[in-house]
């Protein structure tokens, strides 16, 4: 069991936990992640560490709830537990000092963004960061990109704060006008993701994404994970996941992320009755 | 010879070979119940009148952990199933699911005398019997440990492996504690062999079992990501490691169209439902699709485990798609045969070439052609070569991949000095020893893909080789002082 040391909410669907996980703590490095699994039933998941503090022993999870674990893992409050945590999984991200580097985090994605940003920044990068969400109430962590950012720009879809429009919009001014952008890292929605790395292709900048395929384990023994990348299969959790966006195949994962679509709608629903104190039997 | 069977050598062999009680093809295609009831009370005693007694039992040559079958034999036939038992635990910590798992057609009983003439005496059988007898009468009693050993002992991965390893050690009056990567214990006993060859709640008693001699079993801890080997010697004041983590990264044929939904390999069909309870969605979050017809690709236990495991989640057609011929299927005979009372249709003969989509990416079919047998191969084998114009497709909504595994590479590539071989197996000699002093390693890791008892015997001769060295080293050390 792994207990929440605290659970707050960022935005109306975005939860930040502080989580027991001595040993996890202790090793993470930008760009690794953990498996969670809420309970006897459950799935596994994967989420990033946004954070670790080694001394307290506790991780920082931030999620969105948008599907049947992450909306039941969104309603814990402090005090409760996980059943299953595991990690830290993944590659860690090369953080090197590219002199200027571009940060574009989409939505949730943010989260997985803040420690590579961070990282990014001590490795002594001149960092823009480009925070993007559909709207005001769901820009998360401003503050936090804010204080490690010597340039920090926010998009919004409905222009309800900061500029309106895409990421891309601003990641293209500032690749027309800052000259010696060495790379770019982005993380959120695989189609915005593919727009970044399509957008900056013809700049020959490098250009990082963070590929959240569908996961079972996280520890390379499925294969459910994988992707194509520069043409040879690779598997997310171990080999990634981050890539080169220049070369991964985002319409195969596109399409593949869809296999449980339906299964995911009968899960969800089952959980929302769940919440009215019917059983899941009940609905079958 | 023999005081205790009444009968004579004749009348002996006069016996017919008990055959197991089985739960019929037809109820159980659509269920996860155990397939096999074993045998009862009256068929052990009688297969135990059997046994011949030899003066040299080949037998015993046969079974890789060399438990002394005839003196089992014996105590059966005397009903003393529980002293029969503890009589293969001396060799085997996991008789009730080797008598289970073991293929014993080609081990124990291929060697048995009787088999030359007649039909060899049903060791295995007998085995679980005996197993389960004590599990269910609640007969077993742990044993009395002895000594206690200041040093301490990591156990990377909770299969066959590491887990005979950790019950041999602790009785040795080691500290043990075992690492698992997943949530749960067991390796390939729990995530791929399906509940109806091996309930789950057998192995979960044997985990008790081992816990119960003092081992720690710490789960959700990935070995190269949680902690390194070298943190382990250097903080954690680990005296001895034994790298048990089987192989289990899964390899793909590399034909076209295999990122296509539905495309599945052996081990995240199987991983899906049985670790993760897939086969009982949505009471179980995992989900798992499955087509109306589904093709399982791959001759070993593995492709049998998904084909058989296709059909009891529903499928109307279950193929199973194999290169060579029947003869040289790796799987288990008595599997094979399981599989066809259960209505899977063998393609053998046949090799994919090719995954069809349909207009949403998902698979549609599978493009086979047919194959003859020629010269023999490295492995002995007849190597199939492809008739050509043979192709045809074959419609199928999902694909399950089972041509075989690899051993993880995070340990490997996470501990500096660690050899590993071409294939990715880290190198061994017969003592478990590696190349790194204080790790030894055994089980699927070292061998590739073996099987249960394989790895239980690597698991007991890696317990000795840790006891010499810690023992070597202590009397070096007090020798210095
Ligand atoms: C490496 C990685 C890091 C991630 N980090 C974060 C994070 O920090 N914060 C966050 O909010 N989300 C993160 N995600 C996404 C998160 O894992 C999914 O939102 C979650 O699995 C959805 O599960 P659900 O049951 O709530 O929704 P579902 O309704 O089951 O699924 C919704 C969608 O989530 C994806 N998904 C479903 N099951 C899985 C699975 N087992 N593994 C991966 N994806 C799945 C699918 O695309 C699916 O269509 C990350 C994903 C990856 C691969
Ligand atoms: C579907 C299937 C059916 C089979 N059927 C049979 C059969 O009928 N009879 C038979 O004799 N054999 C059978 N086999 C083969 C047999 O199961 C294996 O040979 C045996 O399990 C190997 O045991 P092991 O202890 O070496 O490894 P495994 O059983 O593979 O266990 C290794 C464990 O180590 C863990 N691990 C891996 N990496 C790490 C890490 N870095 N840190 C911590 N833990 C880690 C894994 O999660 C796993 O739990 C079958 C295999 C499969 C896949
Ligand atoms: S452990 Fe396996 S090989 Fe040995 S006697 Fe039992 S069934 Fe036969
Ligand atoms: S070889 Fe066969 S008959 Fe002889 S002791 Fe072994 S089991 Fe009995
Ligand atoms: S999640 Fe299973 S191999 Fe990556």
């Amino acid at each position: 069991m792994y207990r929440i040391i605290r659970a707050q909410a960022l935005a109306p669907t975005v939860t930040r936990f502080e989580i027991e996980a001595p040993f996890i703590a202790r090793k993470r490095k930008p760009g690794n992640f953990v498996m969670i699994r809420i309970d006897d039933h459950g799935e596994r998941i994967p989420l990033t560490l946004a954070d670790s503090d080694p001394a307290a022993g506790t991780i920082t999870i931030i999620v969105q709830a948008i599907g049947k674990t992450t909306k039941q893992l969104c309603a814990k409050k402090s005090g409760e537990s996980i059943l299953d945590v595991v990690g830290p999984l993944g590659t860690p991200t090369p953080i090197e000092d590219h002199g200027k580097v571009v940060c574009v985090g989409g939505g949730v994605g943010t989260a997985e963004l803040y420690p590579i940003t961070r990282a990014l920044k001590e490795a002594g990068n001149t960092v823009y960061s480009i925070v993007g969400a559909r709207s005001r109430e769901l820009v998360i962590l401003e503050h936090e990109m804010q204080a490690i950012s010597d340039t920090l720009f926010i998009t919004t879809d409905d222009g309800s704060y900061g500029r309106k429009g895409f990421v891309t919009d601003q990641l293209k001014e500032l690749l027309d006008t800052v000259p010696g952008i060495g790379a770019v890292f982005a993380i959120g929605p695989l189609p915005m993701m593919r727009a970044v790395a399509n957008l900056t292709r013809p700049y020959a900048v490098h250009t990082l994404v963070s590929l959240n395929t569908v996961m079972v384990d996280g520890t390379g023994m499925c294969g459910g994970c994988r992707v194509t990348v520069n043409g040879t299969m690779k598997f997310a959790c171990v080999d990634g996941p981050e890539f080169d966006g220049h070369t991964v195949d985002f319409d195969e994962l596109m399409m593949r992320n869809r296999t449980y679509v339906a299964q995911e709608r009968i899960s969800e629903e089952l959980h929302v009755c769940r919440l009215t104190g019917e059983t899941r039997e009940a609905h079958r | 010879m023999s005081t205790i069977n009444p009968l004579k050598p004749s009348e002996r062999m006069k016996i017919p070979r008990q055959e197991p009680l089985e739960q019929d093809a037809a109820a159980r295609s659509v269920n996860f119940l155990e397939v096999s009831f074993g045998f009862d009370m009256d068929r052990t005693v009688t297969e135990a009148q059997r046994c011949l007694d030899c003066k040299t039992p080949y037998c015993v040559d046969g079974c890789p952990v060399g438990i002394d079958i005839p003196g089992f034999i014996k105590l059966v036939i005397d009903k003393d199933y529980v002293g029969a038992v503890r009589k293969i635990r001396e060799a085997n910590y996991l008789p009730a699911i080797c008598g289970r798992v073991c293929p014993q057609e080609t081990q124990c009983e291929e060697l048995c005398v009787m088999g030359k003439k007649l039909t060899p005496v049903a060791i295995g059988k007998m085995e679980r019997f005996v197993a389960d007898y004590e599990m269910r009468e609640k007969l077993f009693t742990p044993p009395v440990i002895r000594d206690h050993r200041e040093e301490k002992v990591a156990v990377v991965g909770s299969g066959p492996a590491g887990l005979t390893c950790a019950a041999e050690l602790a009785q040795k009056g080691y500290k043990v504690t075992v690492f698992e990567a997943l949530h749960a214990v067991g390796g390939v006993l729990r995530y791929g062999i399906p509940e109806f060859r091996l309930p789950k709640e057998i192995l979960d008693i044997e985990t008790e079992r081992i816990k119960a001699l003092g081992v720690e079993i710490l789960t959700n801890f990935v070995v190269g990501r949680t902690a390194t080997i070298d943190e382990f010697f250097d903080e954690w004041g680990f005296s001895a490691i034994f790298l048990a983590t089987g192989a289990g990264t899964p390899t793909f044929m590399g034909i076209p169209g295999e990122s296509l939904s539905g495309v599945y390999s052996a081990n995240e069909f199987l991983t899906r439902v049985n670790l993760m309870g897939a086969y009982r969605f949505p009471d179980y979050d995992t989900p798992i699709r499955i087509g109306r017809q589904v093709a399982v690709i791959g001759g070993g236990n593995t492709a049998m485990d998904a084909v058989r495991t296709a059909k009891r989640l529903g499928a109307e057609e279950a193929y199973l798609i194999y290169r060579r011929s029947r003869a040289e299927m790796p799987a288990r005979q008595e599997e094979i045969h399981h599989a066809e009372q259960e209505g899977i249709k063998l393609l053998l003969l046949t090799n994919p070439t090719r995954i069809i989509a349909d207009d949403q990416n998902w698979v549609a079919g599978i493009e086979c052609q047919k194959m003859e047998l020629g010269e023999p191969d490295e492995s002995g084998r007849r190597r199939p070569v492809a008739v050509k114009g043979s192709e045809f497709v074959l419609p199928v909504q999902t694909i399950v991949e089972a041509i075989g595994q690899k051993p993880n590479p995070i340990i490997q590539s996470t501990t500096p000095g660690l050899s590993t071989s071409k294939r990715g197996t880290v190198v061994t000699d017969d003592g478990q020893k590696t190349s790194r002093p204080g790790i030894f390693a055994g089980g699927d890791l070292a061998r590739g893909g073996a099987t249960v008892i394989l790895a239980m015997r690597d698991g007991k001769n890696a317990a000795a080789a840790i006891h010499t060295y810690l023992t070597d080293r202590r009397s070096s050390t007090t020798d210095h002082a």
